[in-house]
């Protein structure tokens, strides 16, 4: 109908000067009704409408009672009036004519009649039962146009006590030949059994005559009968289930006649009756369930087509599917189908998702979980009907863990909503159940603002009311059932409740409300902080005789109390029991809420204070200041911890700077929140302060990962794969320009949905990766090449010792240094790497009878025997010696082989080789002497730099003129632009005294960055988490036509970083210092400089990273 | 279906029909609310509405909004597709059909949706069959028209 062509009133004059309009030439002209809509079109004010029509109406009148009007007259007559009822205005007189043209007119204006008729009355109506006759008389009739009209308003309004003087006429047409009477006849009877089920309680045998009809229409209309029958009784029609289903499978395999298609779709309406009436029939029954299983499947694979139509079946089918005893296969497809639903980016369809997940998310909480993204977005939907049935959702899954930020939602949407039905359903529904659910655990100002929201109220006195009343109504109940469970919180609520409102349901007794109230005092579980809530409502309430009985009871009982608030309340109660005056005057009735002055300077205090203070009081000091004091105790003592911690990437937690919203959430959800931390000493910062550090930016909020599951959630969720999809697909639709909103979904997204999960919370997808650390190196295959070559070297380092001793027997008995089966590099003669290392352990240490202890050096020996005695060489040149690279790193890039140290014998030089997860720092020493050197030591140190060596620092020796080389492995400290290595090297020939030398090596941060390959959303989830972040304005390569591209690409080039994405006029690049710290990049064109931002979260990186960019930036 | 209105742009009912029994007060104030409400929606919203405790289902057609209430267990798509049904029987019955044909020829719009609901029910979900049903009543109706026409017209004019 999208090609309908819009006509608007603007083209009515025009068109209303025609005689005759296009397209409806076979329609009556009613010149009269013409007349008077063009009256009303041409006018201007509400004013002169009503005047129009109350003259149209006098005229109306009075040809209507004129004996002179024929029926043609009547029936035009008959239009206008209902026109001008349509424009709200009441033509009662003509009610009474309506009836007389159904009865006395001919075929065409008993037509009129009958519709004014269904229009002008309601079936309550006394006039109708002047109707009874004339409908007698038409289902009679020959004429079969009669017969209908009047099957047709029996169908739509009939009095119910007349219902038995045309029954049989009806059941009559049953049988009639015709089908369109047939169908009518069983709508009519449908009619007659919703407003008079015992009527026609003795016909139920017919109506399974017409579900046997071999008319479809006729079959489609006994349905609807079968849906409400069923309702009602669904152990009755279970012989039914097979006839439904083989109709059901007719319909799908397209049995039937084409014209009951719709947009090629077989007979939807009645797939989808079927479908309703097979749910009804299958709940909780197996067996029945069983027999339509097939056909359930059956109507999922046919509805293929994308129109609305398919979506309409395939909804009730998925609604059967949860209904009826489980199948996990047809479960399974059915929540394929929901996913398509709720991740569709038409409204409508997105809306009956989240109505199918609410529908069946008790009985399967997971599929909320993968759907827990949309679910986020849906929550700040513009519209507020997908953000109601998303709370509507919600309310479903609450429970103790996630209440207070459902909580927290539903009270946002409270706020913003105008509709007074909704809210007060809204609130009703979701406050109870909440509270109860997760009273204790709440913030206490949730149940403040609630509070808040029922004293305030909404614009409307009555809906206030009504929402109050509904408040006091329901607490009194939950009173009188068993008040113990209930969580305290909860418990202040109703008192508070009680206490203010109940005086508004008139007929509940005050000491009614009193006594349950005193129950609550005398329960064991009460806390002290509800008693008093309690006594203030009691106070509130204690009114008259038996009021103040109670009250003086209760109050005797605790005005001895130990508790000196309650004490308090207990006289206050005794006192304004006893004196209704002072008690009216403290507590006015009825007042509303008038806002109080408060005297928030306390000034009416200033005596006192400069009293005490003159009595030798200490001056007061506000709370953050006495904090604060507490926290510099507090980070003295916890300083020599802060260097031992490690330092990881998961361990920060959420140090969020952004978003306040957050902040809440994660604390709500952790219970130690971290905006808390950032204030200094408060309890929850002593509760896990041992994992915290006072580092030199502040509070460095660090966390084992392991103990904090809550926080490895975000990017365990993150990765899953279906998740990933999901949020790949949203954001080609809706590029995000900072990540920021997408990380607020995703913390927002693992409060809500914790503690969903089968069992654990740390996995709340159900499959989320084996490894949960996101930056853990990754696991090395043995099938990568490099790999290969490592895990024999590793073998060679730390074999079992009966292995050792069996390649140091190899090794000597063949003198070859190298095993036959560890290719090429092993036939350079200098020994490489992992096999230096591992020979040097064998073949020198065990001569070295000073730390061994004496034993018979056969090895020693030996290798004097081998010593082969060479000219003086010139030490070998950078060319050589990288000849001398171990074989996994010959094919890497290395930096300079730079010279460390050279004296009479020993010359050192070192270079860096970059690794994808590791740097490593080759050391090369040369020995330029004749002899050879039995034991070399490297030591290697660094403030910076953690250094790690395969060897344990023993090179083991070299041979004269020979290269012996070492490996260390480096990585990153503590950042700094540039880090530096100090050694010492320590050597002894076999005669001589020890020789030592030192050296340093000096390398930049920038070898020690690594690109970090994530999504944008993984990017946005970590930017908020990092504390340590820099800004700057750098050069913009501008002479390129795309300066951020160029400019990025420069920096990805030369310092490795990895581009995440370019969005516009901004680009986000990610990057890791080794091992396995993030650091993120933020750039934004901004006048003609590239605006960086960099966050991490380890401290001066991302001032070391600034720096390199703008080096790289400017050599560029 | 507990009813259907139409309603123009400019928030003018064209078009009501009650299948639950309600004064006319109540009435009045339904379709003054749920008008004014639909109005104020945009159009890239949901075509679905809780109101009160009923669902509303309405669609915009040219200058025409058609708005169903159902209740909260009904297929709010099935809805949305016998709006859609009624508009395109309109639309063949008066070939094109347009917000004027509507105002004009209101009784043959409440004809037409009599033969597919009744009584708040999809009666017949034939196109071909709804239509056949309303040309016979024509049929009659201009047989009985013809001759009285030109009777009335000599008489009263």
């Amino acid at each position: 109908m999208s090609d309908v062509v819009e006509k608007t009133l603007t083209a009515l004059p025009g068109l209303l000067s025609l005689d005759s309009q296009p397209g409806s030439n076979k329609l009556s002209s009613n010149s009269k009704l013409r007349n008077l809509i063009r009256g009303i079109t041409e006018l201007t004010s509400k004013h002169e409408e009503e005047k129009l029509i109350q003259r149209e109406l006098t005229s109306i009148k009075e040809q209507v009672s004129s004996p002179n009007t024929s029926m043609r007259q009547m029936k035009e007559l008959m239009v206008r009036a209902i026109y001008c009822e349509m424009l709200g205005y009441e033509a009662s007189f003509s009610y009474i004519h309506a009836i007389k043209l159904a009865q006395q007119g001919t075929a065409l204006e008993k037509r009129v009649g009958y519709l004014a008729v269904s229009l002008f009355l309601n079936e309550s109506h006394e006039l109708l039962l002047l109707l009874v006759n004339t409908v007698l008389k038409d289902l009679q009739s020959t004429n079969l146009i009669e017969v209908c009209m009047a099957l047709t308003v029996v169908g739509q309004m009939f009095p119910k006590d007349m219902i038995p003087a045309i029954l049989p006429l009806v059941e009559e047409k049953l049988n009639h030949p015709k089908e369109i009477i047939r169908r009518k006849a069983v709508l009519a009877l449908y009619k007659f059994y919703l407003i008079a089920p015992n009527q026609v309680q003795h016909i139920h045998n017919k109506f399974r005559k017409a579900l046997c009809d071999k008319d479809p229409g006729v079959m489609t209309a006994s349905l609807h009968i079968y849906l409400q029958l069923i309702e009602e009784n669904p152990e009755g029609y279970k012989d039914l289930t097979t006839s439904f289903v083989t109709i059901l499978k007719q319909v799908v395999g397209g049995k039937l006649p084409m014209d009951f298609n719709y947009h090629s779709v077989p007979a939807p309406w009645l797939q989808i009756q079927l479908l309703r009436i097979l749910c009804l029939l299958g709940k909780n029954d197996q067996s029945t369930s069983e027999i339509m299983y097939e056909v359930l499947d059956e109507s999922l694979r046919r509805a293929e087509i994308n129109h609305n139509i398919t979506y309409a079946i395939l909804f009730e089918c998925v609604k059967c599917i949860y209904t009826i005893h489980p199948k996990s296969e047809l479960l399974e497809k059915a929540a394929k189908c929901i996913g398509n639903f709720v991740l569709s980016p038409k409204i409508n369809l997105k809306y009956l998702g989240l109505k199918a997940l609410t529908y069946v998310v008790q009985q399967d909480p997971k599929l909320a979980l993968q759907h827990q993204m949309t679910i986020i977005e849906c929550l700040d939907h513009p519209d507020l009907i997908i953000k109601r049935e998303t709370l509507e959702l919600l309310f479903r899954i609450t429970n103790a863990q996630n209440v207070t930020v459902i909580v927290d939602k539903m009270l946002e949407f409270l706020r913003i909503n105008k509709d007074d039905y909704t809210t007060i359903d809204l609130v009703g529904k979701t406050m109870s159940t909440v509270f109860s659910v997760g009273g204790d655990t709440m913030q206490p100002d949730i149940p403040n603002s609630f509070l808040k929201l029922l004293s305030e109220g909404f614009d409307s006195v009555e809906e206030d009311r009504k929402l109050r009343l509904f408040a006091v109504d329901s607490y009194v109940s939950l009173l009188q059932g068993e008040p113990g469970k209930l969580p305290q919180r909860f418990l202040q609520v109703i008192s508070w409740v009680l206490g203010e409102y109940s005086c508004l349901r008139a007929d509940l007794e005050v000491d009614t409300v009193l006594r349950l109230l005193a129950k609550l005092l005398d329960m064991k579980t009460t806390s002290s902080e509800t008693k008093s809530w309690v006594l203030m409502a009691m106070t509130k309430l204690c009114e008259g005789g038996a009021g103040v009985s109670v009250a003086r009871g209760v109050s005797e009982t605790y005005s001895s109390s130990l508790d000196t608030v309650l004490r308090q309340r207990a006289q206050e109660l005794q006192h304004l029991s006893q004196d209704p005056e002072l008690r009216a005057r403290v507590l006015p009735r009825h007042t509303g809420l008038e806002p109080l002055e408060v005297d928030s300077s306390l000034s009416f205090l200033d005596g006192f204070v400069s009293e005490a203070l003159a009595a030798g009081a200490a001056p007061y000091k506000p709370p953050h200041q006495r904090q604060e004091e507490l926290a510099q105790a507090k980070s003295l003592s916890l300083e020599p911890y802060g260097l031992s911690l490690p330092l990881s990437m998961s361990s920060c937690s959420i140090t969020d700077r952004q978003s306040p919203t957050l902040l809440s959430i994660s604390s709500g959800l952790s219970g130690n929140s971290n905006d808390l931390s950032h204030k200094g000493g408060s309890s929850s910062l002593r509760l896990d302060g041992v994992k915290r550090v006072w580092g030199r930016e502040g509070y460095l909020a660090q966390r084992e990962p392991a103990e904090e599951s809550a926080h490895v959630e975000v990017p365990s969720t993150l990765r899953s794969p279906s998740q990933q999809g999901r949020a790949d697909g949203s954001h080609s639709q809706t590029p995000t320009h900072t990540p920021t909103p997408e990380l607020e979904k995703q913390q927002l997204a693992s409060s809500l949905f914790v503690g969903l999960g089968s069992h654990s919370s740390v996995c709340l997808m159900g499959k989320s990766e084996p490894t949960p650390q996101r930056f853990r190196r990754k696991a090395r295959s043995p099938a990568s090449s490099s790999g290969a070559s490592e895990n024999i070297s590793h073998s060679l380092v730390s074999p079992p010792i009966t292995v050792d001793t069996l390649v140091c027997n190899n090794l000597l008995d063949s003198h070859i240094t190298s095993e036959p089966d560890v290719s090429p590099l092993e036939q350079t003669p200098p020994l490489s790497q992992g096999l230096a290392a591992a020979n040097g352990s064998c073949d020198e240490e065990l001569p070295d009878s000073d730390v061994k202890g004496s034993s018979p050096s056969l090895i020693g020996d030996d290798a004097l025997v081998a010593a082969d005695p060479a000219p003086h060489e010139e030490p070998p040149k950078d060319l050589l010696l990288s000849s001398y690279l171990p074989a996994e790193l010959s094919g890497l890039s290395h930096s300079e082989i730079t010279p460390l140290s050279s004296d009479q014998s020993l010359d050192l030089s070192a270079c860096h080789v970059q690794k994808e997860g590791d740097l490593v720092l080759v050391v090369f020493i040369y020995n330029s002497s004749d002899s050879d050197i039995q034991q070399i030591l490297l030591e290697l140190d660094s403030e910076e730099l953690e250094v790690s060596c395969e060897c344990d620092g023993a090179v083991g020796g070299a041979r004269g003129h020979s290269v012996a080389v070492c490996q260390y492995s480096l990585s990153v400290k503590r950042p700094s632009v540039h880090v530096e290595l100090v050694g010492t090297v320590s050597y002894q020939f076999p005669v001589g005294t020890p020789q030592s030398g030192q050296f340093s090596y000096k390398l930049p941060l920038s070898s020690f960055i690594r690109p970090l390959t994530l999504s944008t959303e993984e990017y946005g989830t970590m930017w908020l988490d990092f504390s340590h972040d820099t800004k700057q304005n750098l050069t913009l390569i501008s002479d390129d036509p795309e300066p951020l591209a160029a400019s990025l690409s420069v920096l990805k080039n030369k310092l490795q970083l990895h581009v995440v994405e370019i969005i516009g006029m901004e680009g986000i690049v990610a990057c890791r210092l080794l091992q396995d710290q993030p650091c993120l990049m933020h750039c934004r064109l901004h006048a003609g400089t590239l605006a960086v931002w960099l966050r991490s979260p380890v401290p001066d990186l991302p001032d070391c990273l600034m720096y390199f960019c703008q080096r790289a930036l400017q050599e560029h | 279906m507990q009813f259907m209105l139409l309603f123009s742009r400019q928030g003018k009912l064209r078009l009501q029909k009650w299948y639950v029994p309600l004064s006319d007060k109540e009435r009045k104030k339904i379709s003054r609310d749920l008008v004014q409400t639909i109005l104020a929606r945009k159009p890239k919203m949901c075509s679905f509405l809780e109101w009160r405790d009923l669902k509303i289902v309405y669609k915009r057609y040219a200058s025409l909004y058609f708005c169903c209430a159902v209740e909260d267990q009904d297929n709010e798509l099935i809805t949305l597709e016998i709006i859609h049904r009624y508009v395109e029987l309109l639309d063949k019955y008066f070939g094109s059909v347009c917000e004027l044909d509507i105002i004009f020829n209101f009784e043959k719009a409440y004809f037409i949706l009599d033969e597919f609901l009744l009584g708040g029910e999809a009666q017949e979900t034939s196109k071909k069959n709804v239509l056949k049903a309303i040309e016979q009543a024509d049929l009659l109706q201009e047989e009985a028209e013809v001759p009285r026409s030109v009777l009335e017209e000599i008489g009263l004019t």
